[in-house]
């Protein structure tokens, strides 16, 4: 699923990462483990496709991202990747439903409203769908993040930092659900974070 | 959902922006429609009421009041002049036609012209009801003030001295003029006319000055006048010698519709022009509002564009997506600019045909208008170039690695 050799990542002098080989098979749960600032942000976002590498090759699901151009990459993502992030960043004056559409719509995948159903009643916030983010409760926020990460039915689960500021309860809860919705879905989880409380919960691991 | 759709809800969470953005733009596209179509609307109406027409002849006075006053009837006569002008005039070889008008009364704010059966022929005119005026204090009423005063053929009514819009002033009660005939609309000066022959004015000022013996009265008979003589040319030569000819008399002058029209226009055209820069400084503004809104909107939604990357955005959608509020903002202003320009145009219409003025209709489209929609889209898209581009230039990782 991922294949990852001789990568390396400066932002202009600065080393952000070194990896020398990484390789993830499909439907494998990965926990990305290290200290704030080893480069755990910076290898998601070149597995997703945001930054390229300045040395090394990546292949995930089959394509070897360096050979895509820019618009060929933009259209992989948002069919390929879902993405939680630690901030969540949901579209404050969308609803939740249109907070999915939207990732529908630029996924260029066909809007279905029976699919947003779906994947918001999976994650426990169907009777939410009307509502705008700021209504919800943190944890809804964070399931509905979640649900426009998968509404595409992603290959690849990538989620950044998402026990951050959460308690041991909350935090469990999270990493149960990406790990339920990425078994539901058939993607692979590559969840990165510094939070040694999640450590149990993956038998594989990649410390940075 | 799709690139507009998603421009609106942005515009829509931010109302109080929008509103002003769309305010500014919808106001300065109105006052250029209301220009356009009060301006061409007029400028259609006076060409056509001065149609056929190459000179009026009156008494001497300002040269603009006299076509003003003799062919557009909105303002006073400079005066009457002797009949026998009238009868130079006709014999004239370098004139075609010459039809004379008496002036003075007026009902109801409506003017009393008394004028010869070729004053109507001039404009083409039809009648709806009854017939031409044949003896004297016989009326014909034109369309609009047959409509707005609801007197048809039959009925009577009495003029009063004097052609304000306000009524006038004392009334010739002694001399009632009966309605004989009813115009169909003809859109000249005729709708807003009450016609008669020119013995009928003659006739009520004779009265009301109340002639003791038959001596008065061939005294009155003799020095009999009318106000102006519209005078078509028998051929273009005319126009070099004939007005100067005239005005070399003591008593008339000679205008010239073209040449005062267009003197007016010029006059009226500096207040227009100036109305115009006022309505394109409210359009540069709607179009630096536009910017500004979306300029400062962009540092608060630096991390939804950033999302919308990770989401399968490219740099051109985040690009499209602003140029697209520029534009949807711009067309909004521009649609609603023009719904009000229509709007206030039908109400000055109103107001003006209640005044018994030119009417203006706001139902009319001018092709000007659809410039104006490309206009306001320009402004739109140029405002909302440099927010766009700054969009495309999102940097996802950096922004997310901010928050």
């Amino acid at each position: 699923m991922i294949s990852v050799r001789g990568l390396a990542h400066r932002y202009g002098a600065v080393e952000a990462l070194r990896l020398a080989e990484w390789s993830v098979a499909q439907g494998e749960r990965w926990l990305v483990l290290g200290p704030s600032g080893c480069g755990k942000t910076t290898l998601l976002h070149i597995v997703a496709g945001l930054v390229r590498p300045s040395e090394g090759q990546v292949e995930v699901s089959g394509e070897n991202l360096g050979r895509l151009n820019a618009a060929r990459l933009d259209r992989w993502r948002g069919t390929t990747v879902g993405i939680v992030l630690q901030a969540l960043h949901l579209v404050k004056h969308l609803s939740v439903r249109d907070n999915l559409r939207l990732a529908q719509y630029l996924g260029q995948v066909p809007q279905d409203d029976a699919r947003i159903a779906d994947t918001l009643g999976a994650l426990g916030v169907a009777e939410k769908g009307a509502r705008r983010p700021s209504e919800l409760s943190q944890g809804e926020q964070q399931r509905v993040a979640i649900a426009r990460a998968v509404v595409n039915r992603p290959k690849l689960l990538l989620a950044d930092e998402p026990t951050a500021n959460l308690d041991d309860a909350a935090a469990t809860k999270v990493v149960d659900l990406l790990s339920e919705q990425a078994a539901r879905h058939g993607a692979t989880l590559v969840v990165a974070t510094h939070d040694a409380r999640v450590k149990g919960k993956f038998r594989e691991r990649l410390e940075l | 959902m799709n690139l507009a759709s998603l421009s609106a809800s942005y515009l829509r969470a931010r109302p109080l922006n929008t509103v002003l953005s769309l305010g500014l733009l919808a106001l300065g596209v109105a006052t250029i429609v209301l220009l356009v179509l009060v301006v061409s609307q007029l400028e259609e109406r006076m060409h056509r009421d001065a149609r056929g027409i190459d000179l009026v002849v009156g008494a001497k006075g300002s040269p603009m009041q006299l076509i003003l006053s003799g062919i557009y009837h909105v303002d006073a006569p400079t005066g009457n002049i002797p009949l026998s002008s009238v009868e130079m005039l006709s014999r004239n070889k370098m004139v075609k036609r010459a039809i004379p008008l008496a002036l003075g009364d007026s009902w109801r704010g409506y003017r009393i012209v008394g004028a010869p059966h070729a004053y109507p022929q001039h404009y083409d005119a039809t009648l709806a009801g009854g017939r031409l005026w044949e003896k004297p204090m016989e009326a014909v009423l034109g369309a609009e003030v047959a409509a707005r005063t609801g007197v048809a053929v039959g009925g009577t009514f009495a003029g009063a001295h004097g052609i304000g819009t306000e009524g006038g002033g004392e009334e010739h009660a002694e001399s009632p003029y009966t309605v004989v005939g009813v115009l169909n609309r003809t859109d000249s000066v005729l709708d807003r006319m009450v016609l008669t022959g020119i013995e009928s004015v003659w006739r009520v000022h004779e009265h009301a000055q109340g002639p003791e013996d038959e001596a008065d009265r061939k005294a009155l008979e003799e020095a009999r006048e009318v106000t102006v003589v519209l005078v078509q040319y028998a051929s273009p030569l005319a126009a070099a010698t004939l007005p100067r000819q005239i005005n070399a008399q003591s008593e008339l002058q000679a205008a010239s519709p073209a040449y005062e029209t267009a003197r007016l226009f010029r006059i009226v055209g500096v207040g227009v022009e100036a109305l115009r820069a006022f309505a394109l400084v409210l359009i540069v503004a709607a179009g630096l509002s536009v910017f500004i809104a979306l300029y400062n909107a962009l540092e608060e939604r630096r991390y939804d564009l950033a999302v919308m990357r990770t989401l399968g955005a490219s740099r051109g959608k985040l690009f499209g997506l602003l140029m697209t509020e520029g534009v949807v903002l711009s067309l909004l202003g521009a649609v609603l600019g023009l719904a009000l320009g229509h709007l206030l145009a039908s109400a000055l219409g109103g107001w003006l045909e209640a005044e018994h003025y030119y009417a203006v209709s706001g139902l009319q489209w001018r092709p000007e208008e659809l410039w104006l929609i490309a206009v306001a889209l320009g402004v739109g898209m140029l405002a909302a170039l440099l927010p766009a581009w700054r969009a495309y230039r999102t940097e996802v990782s950096r922004t997310l690695a901010r928050g």
